[in-house]
C-alpha cells in the first residue's frame, strides 16, 4: 500500500493488532521490489557553511536499508552534518546526496517535502515543542501532514507513547519531563509517521546508564519491528556496538577511518580505531591543542614572549 | 486558558476596538455631523473662494445646515465652483445668497447662507446667483493702502496748486 | 588600503543584511496566506499579542490623556482658548501619539517577547525540527505572529486614543472646569474622521508591520546562545522604535503636509 502522493492524505498503513510486546504501531513496509539494498547513498560529497571552513571532503558512504548503521567519531567530523545533508536543511557544495534513489535537491521544497514524510529525526535533546504537552507533541505530526479524526490520532499517539514506555505520560508538559523522558517523547514523535528512515543524532548524549541501556534496547526493536533503517550518530561506543549492524567511523573533515560490523571494528589493529573504541587519551588524535613548547610559556622566559 | 476561552478573549478584544473606532469616530469627530444622507446639492460660483476647504460648514443663521461637498474651477469663466449639499429639511429662496465668512478672527472659513424673499425656493442642483467672495487680506491691505495714498494725494495737490 | 577594504566590506556586510532581511519580508508575505487558512493559530497569537498589551496601552492612554489635558490647558488659557482643549487633545492623540507611543510599548513589550520565543525556540532545534517534518516554520509559527501584530496594532492604538480623549475629558471638564458641551463640540467639528482618524490608522498598521518584522526577524536570525537571545531582544527594540519614529516622520509628511 504505498503512500498516495497529495501531501495532505495520509493513507498510511493503518496500525494493525500488535504480535509482539512492544505494540509499536505500523506493518513491516513491504519489500521493495527490484530496488537496490542501498537507501542513502553519498558520493563525494564536499561541503562547508562557507569557504574558509569545510565540514566534509570528499565522503563517500551507503547505508543499507533495514540496518542500523552506526556514524562514530569525536566532536567536530561532520557527523551532525551528513544528517542535515540527508535531510536536505543544505545543499551539497559538490557530489550528490541520493535517498531511495532521488537525488536530495536542497531548493525543490515539493521533493524535500515529499521526501521528508519518509523520514523521521530525533534530535539531539529532544526538540520538543515546550508549549504543547507530550501527546500534543507527539500528536503534532499527525495532525500536520494527515487529515485523520482526532480519535484516530489519540489512538496512534498512545502507540507510540506505548512503545516506548511513556504512556501515562501522555498529558504531562514538557516542562515536567526528564531528560531521559523527553528524549523518548521526541522518538515517539519521530516515528509517529512510521518513516522508512529514522536519524538519530546522539541519542545517548546526556543519559544515565538506565536511560541508555532503555534508548538503545528502542532503537534495536524498533528497527527490527518496523523494518525501517535506523542511522545512529554518536560517539558512544558501547551502546552502539551492542546495537549496531555496521559502524563507520569519521575523523575530521568527514574522512572515513574505518567501517565494518561492530566486531570487526573492535578487533582492529588501526591505531585510529583502537584509540577512539577503547578511547584513550593519546594516540593518532593529539591530547594537546597545537600549542607553543612548553618552555616558552612556563619557562625563564615566559611572560616576556608573551 | 481553553482553547474557547481564547478565542472568546480574543473576540472581546477586536469587539473594544471596534467599540473604541466607533467612538472616535462619532463623539470625537464629525462622522455623524456629515453626509447625513437626506441631502440636496447647490452650486454657488465665487470669483474667490479664500481659504474655504471641502467638508467645510454651511451656516445660516450661524446653524449649520450642511457641508462643502467639492469645490473645482470653471474653466470658461474662471469663476470658483462650489457644490453644497445641504440638509433636506432646509430650503432657500431663490434669490438666497452665498458669503464666504470666517468663523471668529482667525479661524476656518465656511459658507454663509442668507435667505432671499422669494417664494419659491432652490430646487435640488440649482445655482445661488448671489454670491460675494471671500476677503482676501491682500486685496484689504492694498485697498486700504490706496485709499491713504489718495488721501495723501488729494491733500498734496491742493498744496501744490497753492503754490 | 586595509581600512578602506575594511570598509568596503562592512558597507557590503550591510547590504547583505538588507537583502537577507527583505528576503525574510517576502518569506513571510508569502506564507501568510497559508497561515490565514488555519486561522485559529493566528487568534491564539492575537491573544498573546494584544490582549496581553491591553492593560499596558490603556494605563499609558489614560496617562497621556491627562499629561495632555493638564499641559495644554496651560498653554491654551493664556490666549483665552481654553475651550479647544478637547480638540488639541485630540489631534495630538489621534494624529501621532496614538499610533506612535502604542508603537513603542507594542515593541517594548509584544516585540521583545516575539523575539525571545523565535529565538529560544531556534535554539532548542524546535525550528529545524519542524523543518524536518516538512512542516515550514514560516507558515505554522511566524506569519501567524506576523499576521497578529499587524491586526492587534490599530486597535491597540485606537483604543489609546480612546481612553486618552476619556482622561482628558475627565481632567479638563471633571477637574478643571472647561465647558462640557464645548469640549466635545468643537473637537466633534474641526477633527476629520478620514483624515485623521483614518490617517492614524493607517500609521498605526504601518508601524504593527514594521514591529512584527523586526520583532520575528531578530528572533530568527539571532544566536543559538543565551548572549546571542539578550542581544536580540535589545535589537528588537532599539531597531523598532528607530523605525517607527523615522517612518511617523515620512508618513505625517505625507498625509498631514496639507491643511
Amino acid at each position: 500500500m504505498r503512500q498516495s502522493a497529495r501531501p495532505r492524505r495520509h493513507c498510511a498503513r493503518t496500525p494493525v493488532a500488535e504480535a509482539d510486546k512492544n505494540s509499536t504501531s505500523a506493518m513491516p513496509s513491504e519489500p521493495q521490489i527490484a530496488s537496490a539494498d542501498t537507501l542513502i547513498e553519498i558520493e563525494h560529497v564536499t561541503f562547508g557553511y562557507d569557504a574558509s571552513r569545510t565540514i566534509l571532503s570528499d565522503v563517500s558512504l551507503r547505508f543499507q536499508r533495514g540496518k542500523v548503521t552506526s556514524i562514530l567519531g569525536s566532536s567536530g567530523c561532520g557527523k551532525t552534518t551528513l544528517l542535515r545533508l540527508i535531510g536536505g536543511v543544505h545543499g551539497v557544495n559538490s557530489g550528490s546526496v541520493k535517498f531511495d534513489g532521488e537525488l536530495i535537491d536542497a531548493q525543490d521544497r515539493e521533493l524535500l517535502f515529499r521526501l521528508r514524510r519518509r523520514m523521521g529525526v530525533l534530535f539531539q535533546f529532544g526538540a520538543l515543542f515546550t508549549d504543547l504537552s507530550v501527546f500534543d507533541n507527539v500528536a503534532f505530526p499527525l495532525r500536520e501532514q494527515t487529515d485523520l479524526k482526532e480519535s484516530m490520532i489519540r489512538d496512534i499517539v498512545l502507540m507510540k507513547l506505548n512503545a516506548v514506555g511513556l504512556r501515562g505520560a501522555a498529558a504531562l508538559r514538557i516542562s515536567e519531563v526528564s531528560g531521559g523522558m523527553a528524549r523518548r517523547v521526541a522518538l515517539a514523535r519521530a516515528i509517529a509517521l512510521d518513516p522508512e528512515l529514522i536519524m538519530y543524532d546522539e541519542p545517548f548524549a546526556g543519559l544515565d546508564l538506565i536511560s541508555m541501556g532503555v534508548a538503545a534496547n528502542l532503537i534495536r526493536t524498533l528497527n527490527d519491528v518496523t523494518g525501517s533503517t535506523s542511522l545512529v550518530i554518536s560517539h558512544d561506543v558501547p551502546e552502539c556496538m551492542a546495537i549496531s549492524d555496521h559502524v563507520v567511523l569519521l575523523a575530521s573533515q568527514g574522512r572515513i577511518v574505518a567501517q565494518g560490523t561492530p566486531a570487526e571494528l573492535m578487533a582492529s589493529t588501526d591505531p585510529e580505531v583502537r584509540q577512539f573504541v577503547r578511547g584513550e587519551p593519546d594516540g593518532p588524535v593529539k591530547f594537546h591543542y597545537p600549542a607553543r613548547p612548553l618552555a616558552e610559556d612556563f619557562g625563564v622566559n615566559a611572560g616576556s614572549a608573551a | 486558558m481553553g482553547k474557547k476561552g481564547i478565542e472568546t478573549l480574543v473576540g472581546l478584544f477586536v469587539l473594544l476596538g471596534i467599540v473604541g473606532l466607533v467612538f472616535l469616530a462619532l463623539k470625537a469627530a464629525n462622522l455623524a455631523s456629515f453626509g447625513g444622507g437626506d441631502s440636496y446639492p447647490l452650486v454657488a460660483k465665487f470669483d474667490n473662494i479664500g481659504g474655504l476647504k471641502v467638508r467645510a460648514p454651511v451656516r445660516s443663521a450661524g446653524v449649520t445646515v450642511g457641508r462643502v461637498a467639492s469645490i473645482t474651477l470653471d474653466a470658461k469663466t474662471y469663476q470658483g465652483v462650489v457644490r453644497l449639499e445641504l440638509d433636506r429639511g432646509v430650503q432657500f429662496p431663490k434669490d438666497s445668497s452665498a458669503r464666504i465668512l470666517t468663523a471668529g478672527l482667525l479661524g476656518d472659513q465656511y459658507v454663509g447662507l442668507e435667505p432671499g424673499a422669494d417664494e419659491k425656493n432652490l430646487a435640488s442642483g440649482d445655482t445661488i446667483t448671489q454670491t460675494q467672495s471671500a476677503v482676501v487680506l491682500e486685496s484689504l491691505i492694498s485697498q486700504f493702502l490706496f485709499n491713504k495714498a489718495a488721501d495723501a494725494g488729494t491733500s498734496a495737490a491742493p498744496a501744490g496748486a497753492k503754490k | 588600503m586595509t581600512m578602506l577594504a575594511a570598509l568596503g566590506a562592512r558597507t557590503l556586510d550591510v547590504f547583505r543584511s538588507f537583502g537577507h532581511a527583505a528576503f525574510f519580508f517576502f518569506d513571510l508575505l508569502r506564507a501568510v496566506p497559508a497561515s490565514l487558512r488555519r486561522f485559529g493559530l493566528v487568534v491564539v497569537q492575537i491573544h498573546a499579542i494584544g490582549n496581553r498589551s491591553l492593560i499596558i496601552i490603556l494605563a499609558s492612554g489614560l496617562a497621556v490623556g491627562f499629561v495632555l489635558a493638564l499641559q495644554m490647558y496651560y498653554a491654551l488659557v493664556t490666549y483665552g482658548a481654553a475651550e479647544s482643549l478637547g480638540l488639541i487633545v485630540n489631534l495630538a492623540l489621534v494624529r501621532e501619539l496614538g499610533p506612535v507611543v502604542t508603537g513603542l510599548l507594542f515593541a517594548g513589550r509584544a516585540g521583545t517577547s516575539l523575539t525571545a520565543e523565535i529565538g529560544l525556540m531556534k535554539a532548542g532545534e524546535q525550528l529545524a525540527a519542524m523543518e524536518m517534518m516538512a512542516i515550514d516554520p514560516k507558515e505554522r509559527v511566524l506569519a501567524p505572529r506576523f499576521l497578529a501584530g499587524m491586526v492587534s496594532m490599530p486597535i491597540l492604538a485606537i483604543l489609546f486614543s480612546a481612553i486618552g480623549i476619556l482622561g482628558a475629558y475627565v481632567v479638563a471638564v471633571l477637574l478643571i472646569g472647561v465647558d462640557q458641551g464645548n469640549f466635545w463640540s468643537i473637537m466633534q467639528s474641526r477633527v476629520d474622521v478620514w483624515r485623521d482618524v483614518g490617517n492614524g490608522i493607517v500609521k498605526s498598521a504601518v508601524f504593527g508591520v514594521i514591529c512584527s518584522f523586526v520583532a520575528l526577524y531578530q528572533g530568527h536570525e539571532t544566536d543559538a546562545t543565551p548572549e546571542g537571545v539578550a542581544y536580540a531582544t535589545t535589537r528588537t527594540v532599539v531597531m523598532s522604535s528607530l523605525a517607527i519614529l523615522g517612518m511617523d516622520f515620512i508618513l505625517t509628511a505625507l498625509m498631514f503636509s496639507t491643511p
